[in-house]
């Protein structure tokens, strides 16, 4: 298929510009049409992310200026494969979580809330679709605060005002140690461009300094640890379909500008290997932490906050192995499959979560016993997603964690295999914990009783997401550029 | 010298940030680190050629003013919500340890 | 559109036949017995027919393939080989013969969708492990497999059976993550970890350089294996998951899990080091010295279990390291063995959980105490149970006295006399924990006088009955064209190992 190269600004530009017009629409006209807008806008948002993908395994990686305005006035956005199967996913994962929440907010905190999830979801998409293009250091400043705008509004939505303003003055001061080293960057090197500065930057005390304020201001955006801890209490209490998109997708946003800071701007500065193991360190240490306050978590939805910091502790584990050049190419591909099937089966659990929440009130994890009974195809997703956080076959998360492996193998830094190997397991014991609850019966429940109802589409949306992880199991992680 | 102090801002606002309990002087002391960032950043402008200074930082900062603003405000409603809904204008620090 | 040829359609059919009637299962509404079990059985008739008829072609010296890629570089590759085939049709039989058991026991209890599902998940992940033509497929399925499972054995949702079910995980997951550390390990010294007759794919390493690193792939993959195939110290969870309904323990303990292990660890043994190499490293040595092990303990513990069920699981664990016994042997007879036992034992320990499950579901008896006059009030279900108790015991004719009686050949023929004493122990050990028994029920009057005569209903008597012939059949015609031992046989001429 060979698409006209002149097709290709027009799906950019919808995927940047659909979704915050929609968003503004959508405060405009309520009810239906708006519910219809919001998840048409992200169906099309991945249509366009497939066509650009397919733009860009035709042509290679397209380099864009939206508008006729070139670079330093204007704005420029670069696609890549990765970009483009982002926006592709992205724009699913907001389809599902849009199809949820049009039933389940109404039922978990009473009418009138879908109102307000939609222009903030729309914001989101927006935003997160503008990251994932953006091609210079200050744009991926501006789309990262749009995005961690809207994600803080999210978590209000479920009025935890604490959890959002912690979460607002974390990400707030994150942004302003990435500002400040972006200014360092450019008085020192006068762009910012990530091709150009890639080419420009020179190893010494500027770019180190400029680079680990950027670097710390994206962990904390990200929650990587040791800056994560806004992040359970605000993935926690946020109403489980923001969860969902917080925890599958706005979560990876930090570390997404990490991953190009470090493939552009790093290996230029020769502080790699360096900073390479001290980041590796502290994402095992997010592994380890994350896991084991997952494990003593009673609630549901704080064990799957908590299993994302551990998550997003193993894509700072793949840095060190990005770092050496034995395993450069399976440790990037990994921790590319890693945050994509994570996206999904995040998303699958929080959904489901609120299935759950939906019909029991809360979700104590003792107070699962039965679930698997009266509501098997949640208990089901539950499982199958989980899957993908223990990294079994035949899950996405195999296909990552085999990929991990295999760098950290073949660059010869075994005790890297060793922390994702006893990640996987923690990872275990959490999963387990959630699906072992769910297969208990409550004791004396008569078994033909007739369980709470639960409306089709809710628990459809969240298997969708969890077979989505499922099958990116079984796609060739080489077609993945 | 105006790096430096725009460096002394950030460090002081930054300070404040974490020091303080209220939300409203939180942010007002995210808001004095901000100060401090675009300090830095305007006037480590380069000079070009012809001897007048890059104006590029000076839109950066400008778009940052922006979303400065657009955060306090955003900040500050949320505050004025914890204070409605649950009488308290800090952020328990007990909270933070779960 | 050129639909696939056979030689890659057969082995997808193998495996979907029962994947999609799974799928299909699971979305029944739980009301749909009829439809249920006409799929169920459909499905396992379909697979019966395609394993005959491949079987054929296997025999006549056609190769079936299929691969996919996956990951770095590496494909999912599902192949036939007579190795593969040995497997494949124990696990399609004895998957019929159990669907029509659990159909029959299972009758009006809840959630059977769901029981049903995951049962013919089971299958496809046996028929998996059998397929798969590298250590990598070999995992997806291995793992599948323990996934699958775990939903059967915590069926029940007591808290017994969910202590059961978290045990088993506490085995099965650590053991998978030492399984997938070595399989990694292997792909990244030699670039593959394909199976291969005689260990060749290994020929490229250099042995005396990475003798370390072989024998640290080994352990690990071995002892990946080896919870599956509960070799000691990894069986704990054995006679803890017979906490779960009678057909799945069969399930579990005549084909799918402990089969997986064995299996798995024959494809190590075989095609991945080859013999040979196992025997230079000194690995297949430790093997050995661990099956004898396993199997002297688990006779004795076995002896100590009043619970039925509990003393059948406890003879599991020294029943299947015969097999792996007979791997690690590493002689041409032993192999013999070895290779057989996986048939034998796999259809006489089902029809011994055949019988337990009629025993405990018509009488509600469950202890061993309680089993006096059991011959005379479930004449037919005892008379199988016999025969199998004999079988496992290795009397003639029984299928079960060929696997030992080529295992002791074997044993000498290596000069393994030590191993002669073993087998000697242990058939003394079956004997002692299985002929009081058989005494109780046929020779003691009942506890109960008035207790009547009352056979299990026909749907779990007639696979019992089944499997309880086949096991004097095999046993009798042994010596025949299209026996077990005839197909390993083959297998073993087929240049295989």
């Amino acid at each position: 298929m060979s698409l006209a190269p002149q097709v290709l600004p027009w799906a950019a530009a919808l995927a940047l510009a659909l979704p915050l017009l929609a968003g503004a629409a959508c405060f405009v006209v309520g009810g239906r049409t708006a519910a219809a807008l919001a998840l048409g806008v992200a169906v099309l948002s991945s249509a366009a992310g497939l066509v650009l993908a397919a733009g860009v395994a035709d042509g290679g990686v397209q380099r864009l200026a939206l508008g006729g305005w070139a670079p330093p006035l204007g704005i420029a956005w670069r696609i890549d494969g990765v970009a483009a199967l982002a926006v592709a996913l992205t724009g699913f994962i907001f389809a599902a979580v849009l199809v949820h929440a049009e039933k389940s907010l109404d039922l978990l905190r009473g009418e009138g809330l879908s109102e307000a999830f939609r222009p903030l979801a729309l914001v989101l998409l927006g935003g997160l679709n503008a990251l994932y293009m953006a091609n210079d250091v200050f744009n991926l400043y501006v789309t990262l605060e749009l995005v961690t705008l809207a994600a803080v509004g999210m978590v209000a939505l479920a009025g935890d005002s604490a959890a959002a303003l912690r979460y607002l003055l974390v990400g707030v001061i994150g942004a302003l140690a990435y500002m400040l080293g972006c200014g360092l960057l450019y008085a020192a090197f006068g762009t910012l461009d990530l091709d150009l500065l890639a080419g420009r930057v020179q190893p010494g005390g500027t770019a180190g300094a400029a680079l680990a304020l950027m670097i710390v201001g994206v962990m904390a955006k990200g929650a990587l640890f040791p800056l994560h801890g806004w992040l359970p209490p605000a993935h926690g209490s946020a109403v489980a379909p923001a969860s969902a998109l917080l925890s599958g997708v706005v979560a990876k946003g930090g570390f997404y500008v990490l991953l190009r800071l470090w493939l552009d701007v790093f290996p230029a500065t020769g502080a790699a290997p360096a900073a390479a193991q001290i980041l590796g360190t502290l994402g095992a240490l997010a592994v380890l932490w994350g896991s084991l306050q997952a494990i003593r978590q009673t609630r549901l939805k704080v064990l799957l906050a908590y299993s994302t910091v551990a998550q997003l502790g193993y894509l700072m584990v793949s840095l060190p192995l990005i770092a050496t050049a034995a395993g450069h190419a399976s440790g990037l591909a990994g921790a590319l499959h890693l945050m994509a099937s994570h996206a999904c089966a995040k998303a699958a659990m929080f959904l489901a979560a609120g299935s759950l929440i939906a019909t029991r009130g809360h979700d104590c994890l003792a107070d699962l016993k039965g679930a698997a009974h009266d509501h098997p195809m949640t208990a089901f997703t539950l499982g199958l997603a989980g899957m993908t956080l223990m990294g079994l076959p035949p899950s996405g998360g195999f296909i990552a964690k085999w990929l991990l492996l295999d760098a950290s193998l073949r660059s010869g830094q075994w005790w890297w295999a060793a922390v994702i190997l006893g990640g996987s397991l923690l990872a275990g014991v959490y999963v387990f914990l959630a699906v072992s609850w769910s297969m208990s019966r409550p004791p004396g429940e008569p078994s033909d009783s007739q369980p709470p109802p639960l409306p089709r589409r809710l628990e459809f949306a969240a298997l969708a997401l969890a077979l989505v992880a499922m099958a990116l199991g079984l796609v060739s992680a080489e077609r993945i550029p | 010298m105006f790096i430096i102090l725009g460096a002394v801002l950030f460090a002081l606002g930054l300070y404040g940030a974490f020091a303080r309990r209220n939300v409203v002087l939180k942010l007002v002391a995210v808001n004095i680190a901000s100060s401090g960032v675009f300090l830095v950043v305007v006037s480590a402008a380069p000079t070009l050629p012809d001897g007048g200074t890059d104006p590029l930082p000076q839109a950066l900062v400008l778009t940052g003013i922006v979303i400065s603003v657009a955060v306090t405000a955003f900040g500050l409603a949320l505050a004025r919500r914890l204070a409605t809904d649950e009488g308290r204008a800090t952020l328990d620090d007990k909270e933070d340890s779960s | 559109m050129t639909l696939l040829p056979w030689s890659q359609a057969a082995p997808l059919l193998m495996l979907f036949s029962s994947f999609l009637a799974g799928i299909i299962i699971f979305t029944l509404d739980e009301q749909r017995h009829v439809l249920r079990a006409t799929l169920n059985l459909g499905a396992a008739a379909a697979k019966l027919v395609l394993v005959g008829v491949v079987l054929a072609g296997v025999a006549a010296g056609q190769t079936f393939e299929v691969a996919w890629p996956l990951v770095g570089g590496l494909d999912l590759i599902l192949r036939i080989d007579p190795l593969s085939m040995l497997f494949i049709t124990l696990s399609a039989f004895l998957w019929f013969v159990t669907t029509v058991y659990a159909i029959g026991y299972l009758e009006g209890s809840p959630d059977r969708s769901r029981f049903f599902g995951f049962f013919s998940l089971c299958v496809t992940a046996t028929v998996g492990i059998a397929l798969a033509g590298n250590l990598l497929t070999f995992f997806f399925f291995y793992e599948l497999l323990t996934l699958s499972t775990y939903p059967l054995v915590v069926h029940r949702g007591t808290a017994e059976s969910l202590r059961a079910g978290r045990i088993y995980l506490m085995y099965a997951l650590p053991a998978s993550t030492a399984l997938l550390a070595g399989i990694v390990g292997l792909a990244v010294l030699t670039g593959h970890t394909e199976f291969s007759p005689r260990g060749s794919g290994l020929a490229g390493v250099p042995v005396e350089d990475h003798g370390f690193e072989l024998r640290l792939i080994f352990v690990l993959l071995i002892g990946g294996l080896a919870a599956k195939a509960a070799l000691l110290p990894l069986h704990g969870w054995l006679p803890q998951a017979m906490v779960a309904p009678a057909p799945v323990s069969a399930l579990l303990h005549a084909v799918a899990v402990v089969k997986a292990g064995a299996f798995g660890i024959m494809r190590v043994v075989y095609d991945v080091y080859g013999l040979e190499l196992s025997y230079d490293l000194g690995l297949s040595q430790g093997l050995a010295v661990l099956a004898a092990a396993t199997i002297l303990y688990g006779s004795v513990r076995a002896l100590a279990q009043d619970d039925l069920k509990r003393r059948l699981a406890w003879s599991t664990v020294s029943q299947v390291s015969y097999i792996i016994l007979g791997v690690a042997l590493a002689g041409p007879t032993a192999t013999l063995g070895g290779l057989v036992h996986l048939v034998h034992q796999g259809i006489m320990k089902i029809t011994l959980f055949f019988c337990a499950g009629n025993i405990a579901e018509t009488h509600h008896v469950h202890k061993i105490a309680e089993m006096n006059g059991m011959g005379r009030r479930m004449p037919w279900t005892m008379a199988a149970f016999t025969i199998a108790a004999l079988g496992m015991i290795g009397l003639p004719p029984t299928a079960g006295f060929i696997s030992k009686w080529f295992l002791g050949v074997g044993a000498v023929e290596v000069g393994a006399w030590w191993v002669l004493v073993v087998l000697m122990v242990s058939s003394l050990l079956n004997a002692a924990y299985f002929l009081p028994l058989v005494y109780r029920a046929w020779f003691l009057p009942p506890d109960d006088a008035t207790a009547g005569r009352a056979d299990a209903k026909l749907t779990l008597l007639v696979p019992a009955l089944v499997t309880a012939a086949l096991t004097i059949l095999l046993g009798l015609f042994a010596n025949t064209p299209f026996t077990p031992l005839a197909w390993v046989r083959l297998i073993a001429e087929a240049d295989h190992i």
